[in-house]
């Protein structure tokens, strides 16, 4: 941009200058050309100064105090995060130690009610063993009750039909020890 | 045809300013707009500073700005060491910058478009970069003009070359500025004037076909402008360039 610039000024300067003249800034002979450096000379001097003994310095200082700020902001926000989270660690490790309470709290309890109920099924158990067992003596009393009771009835059966079959009375030892063999093979089967 | 001619140049030429005291001692216009450049400045900096706010406000932001721009290129060009060039870069940018933008006004003086000022301001960055040179290197500083790694029968050739590029600096520095300057207000002072000599000629037909000429000048002036601003970046950068030179010499 910058040829084209100059190239365009190559192109117009010269024409314009030819109608006027000269080109102002070219009239070194003019004493206000060179007067007006000196005093620039003079304004830059006094900006300088200004700018750099008190523009820049406040600016720079404005910039220092708040970057200053954000980094005091931000070391405070780090440090609260990192109180927030040993509290969070802190919380997570009370809860933990709670829960691991209660679940020994509750294992014993059911242990204890385990215990417990086995007790009471054993001393269930035994009564009931007992009672069995007290049942099949009775039983089996009544039973021997019953097969002392059947001798004579047999006895009697068998020398009434010998009676009516043969007309005789049977010996009473034979019979009763044929009772007692008959009687001692079908206890066996 | 006795009508309005074009008259790129008068706008251009010195006169006296502030009346007879100014007349006295041959403060020009040119120093008025000097003066009304760094009175810009200053008041800038003053409204920027008046609340010294932690979360600045509009003239505060633009102040600011300013500062952090020119910084970050005085470190990026010149190193760490740039700060200490850093409110002189910052004086000669934000000169020439308000100069620029100054001059774009109706009835305001361009000063940039003086070649006694661009080129008075280029030889003072040339001297005070050759200074700092041979202040940081001494005589050692010489050795910039010898290019390291090139054959010793090279060296008559290159060294003269090294030398009338370093010399070259300040007339293109300031040729630069000038140029573009004159250019745009030149450029624009044509067209207005042909705007002048349409309606002269032509009666309202001429009236109305000034409409491209001046839509013309319209556009100019966007890219014044950018040419405005861009220079004045230009002229700083480079002397911040020219100072990295004189303290690395590379």
């Amino acid at each position: 941009m910058r040829r084209i610039s100059t190239a365009l000024l190559l192109a117009l300067a010269p024409s314009a200058a030819l109608a006027e003249g000269t080109m102002p800034q070219m009239d070194f002979a003019n004493p206000l050309t060179l007067d007006q450096v000196g005093w620039m000379a003079v304004i830059l001097v006094v900006l300088y100064l200004l700018l750099s003994r008190w523009g820049l310095p406040e600016i720079g200082k404005v910039l220092e105090h708040r970057a200053g700020v954000i980094s005091k902001d931000l070391a405070t926000a780090r440090a609260a995060k990192l109180e927030a989270d040993q509290a969070v660690a802190q919380l997570n490790a009370t809860i933990a130690q709670a829960r691991g309470a209660a679940q020994a709290e509750v294992a014993k309890a059911v242990a204890e009610a385990k215990a417990d109920a086995a007790a009471k099924a054993a001393a269930l158990a035994g009564q009931l063993e007992a009672k069995l067992a007290e049942s099949e003596a009775r039983i089996e009393a009544a039973r021997a009750a019953a097969l002392a009771a059947i001798k004579p009835v047999a006895a009697e059966a068998a020398s009434s039909i010998l009676l009516k079959l043969t007309g005789s009375q049977p010996a009473e030892d034979k019979l009763a020890q044929r009772l007692d063999e008959a009687l001692a093979a079908r206890k066996a089967a | 045809m006795a009508g309005p001619t074009i008259d790129a140049l008068g706008q251009f030429s010195l006169t006296t300013g502030l009346g007879s005291l100014g007349r006295a001692v041959n403060f020009t216009n040119s120093n008025e707009a000097m003066l009304g450049a760094a009175a810009v400045i200053v008041a800038v900096f003053a409204l920027g500073l008046k609340s010294k706010a932690l979360v600045p406000g509009r003239a505060q932001s633009l102040v600011e700005m300013l500062y952090e721009f020119v910084r970050n290129m005085c470190v990026d060009t010149i190193g760490e060491e740039g700060l200490r060039f850093f409110p002189l870069v910052f004086t000669i940018f934000s000169f020439i910058l308000l100069g620029n933008l100054l001059g774009l006004f109706p009835y305001f003086f361009a000063f940039t478009s003086h070649i006694a000022v661009t080129l008075t301001l280029a030889l003072f960055v040339f001297v005070f970069s050759t200074g700092v040179g041979f202040y940081t290197h001494g005589f050692k500083f010489l050795k910039f003009f010898v290019p390291s790694g090139v054959p010793t029968w090279l060296l008559p050739l290159l060294v003269p070359i090294e030398i009338i590029s370093y010399l070259s600096r300040p007339v293109s520095l300031s040729v630069r500025l000038f140029a573009n300057m004159t250019a745009g207000h030149v450029m624009w002072e044509v067209f207005a004037g042909f705007m002048l000599l349409l309606t002269a000629s032509f009666g309202v037909l001429g009236a109305f076909a000034s409409v491209v000429p001046l839509s013309l000048n319209v556009a100019l002036a966007a890219l014044e402008l950018l040419v405005a601003g861009l220079q004045a970046y230009v002229f700083a950068i480079l002397t911040c360039l020219y100072l990295h030179d004189a303290v690395h010499m590379h």
